[in-house]
This record gives structure tokens, sequence and C-alpha cells, in this order.
């Protein structure tokens, strides 16, 4: 059992300023969809985007508190090569949420993943500059859009997480 | 800002996006080297949309700094050991 653990893909959600209602939801349901496709899942973010996945999930249901890590924590241990992902999911609403997600090819080599949000998504997505795929919803208080938008995409992460 | 509120920092730019920061640094600074992403100055990792610009004006360093919240702010630190570092890197300005 020990030994399946460790060969167990390891996720990173790189969260965003939590100013958006949707996102810690949205965060939670896609660890969800991420645990069940067979990943470790972590997330990092502010000290208050963590707390509102812990208050959110109090038994770690979705999220281990162990694997929640502080975002400056989460940034230094990539660059210094001391950690690395698998697969890695930035959310971003704003133009801060832009420069992490632009950060990550240049300290990780985890397969990456824009989820793009907000009310001016495509605005966002339109300055990104570097390849990576894109999940793009106009989603600020109702997490549907962006929910189905994420079901529609976790069947091929599915496949991906089996192979190797 | 870790450690770097510990220093004695001014705030050139506050709560710009990353571009007019990048902007900001380009035309105010005459002295302009680009680094990418991840590198290490003072004890934080820059976040950035590559190539990020760190301007050196008379041994002060000026860079962006992000914050997830606040967006971008160009703040100036005074420091001889890291322009003694950034001068091995790429000049463009």
């Amino acid at each position: 059992m020990a030994g399946k653990k460790e060969e167990m893909k390891k996720a990173l959600l790189l969260l965003g300023c939590p100013e958006v209602p949707v996102q810690t939801g949205i965060a939670l349901y896609l660890a969800s969809s991420l645990k069940n496709a067979g990943l470790a899942v972590f997330a990092a973010g502010t000290d208050t985007a963590l707390d509102l996945l812990k208050i959110s999930d109090p038994k770690g249901c979705y999220l281990d508190p162990e694997k929640l890590i502080p975002l400056d924590t989460c940034i230094e241990a990539l660059a210094e090569k001391r950690m690395d992902f698998d697969f890695c999911s930035v959310f971003v609403h704003n133009d801060a949420g832009l420069s992490y997600l632009a950060t990550i090819p240049s300290i990780s080599n985890a397969k990456l993943l824009a989820i793009i949000f907000g009310k001016d998504p495509e605005v966002l997505a339109g300055q990104i500059g570097f390849t990576c795929e894109k999940l793009i919803a106009r989603s600020v208080h109702n997490p549907n859009p962006l929910k189905r938008k994420i079901d529609d995409a976790i069947p091929e992460v599915e496949r991906w997480a089996a192979s190797n | 800002m870790g450690c770097i509120e510990l220093m004695e920092y001014e705030i050139l730019l506050a709560d710009s996006t990353y571009k007019e920061g990048r902007e900001f640094i380009r035309r105010n600074i005459k002295t302009v080297y680009e680094v990418e992403p991840g590198y290490k100055l003072f004890d934080v990792y820059l976040i950035g949309i590559s190539p990020i610009f760190i301007g050196v004006e008379d041994g002060y360093v000026i860079f962006p700094y992000i914050k997830p919240c606040h967006g971008t702010f160009i703040v100036k630190i005074k420091d001889g050991e890291e322009i003694g570092r950034l001068i091995k890197t790429k000049r463009v300005g």
C-alpha cells in the first residue's frame, strides 16, 4: 500500500486571491475529481485562501490539511527544486493570477492547466502569451459554468493520470 | 513580503498590473536587466511574465513584487550584492 502511494502522481492547485466566491468551492470540487482520478492533491494559496479550504472541508475529505502549503513556501520549494508536481492547476481571475500562471513553467515541469474565471475571463485568457491548457468560464458567484468545464476536462486528466 | 518587509524599501508604483509595472521600469530606469520568473532577489523568488525587468540605479534595485490580492508593486531597495549578481544577467537597457 505504501509503495502504491509513492507512485501516485501529484497535483497542485495554485489558488489566487479568494475574493471571487467560486474559487473555494471549485477548488474542493477539482480536488475531489483529481483525487478520484488517482492523484495526490496539494493546494497552495494565501493564508486566507487556505483557511477557507480548511473551514469548508473540516475533516479533510477532499484536501488533506497536511497538503495545504502557504503560497510563498510553495513557490520557494518549486524554485529551489525541492518539490515538484506532475500536474498544476492555476486559478486565475486577476492580473496577479496571470503572473503566477506564467511563473510555473519556469520553476516546474508540471502539466499545466489554467482555470480562468471571474467577470472577464476571456480578456485574461487573451493575455496569456504561452501555450497551456485552459478552462475558461465567466463564473463569479455561480460555480456551475466552471464545474461543467471541469467535468468535461476530467476524463482527459484521468487518461493522463493512468498513463506511464 | 517576508524579509523584504524588514528592509528599508520604497514603493514606486502600487496596485498596478504586471504590464504597467514592467513598462514603468523600462521607461523610468536607465539600466535594466532581464531575468526569468523564479529568479531569487533578496529572499524572494520573483513572480511574473517572462522576461522580468529589474532596474538598477544609484545602488538601488528596482523590481516588481506581486501580491495575489493587490497586484503588482514596483519596489526600490538599496543593495550592492544583488546588483553584483544582476550585472551577470542580460542587460536590456
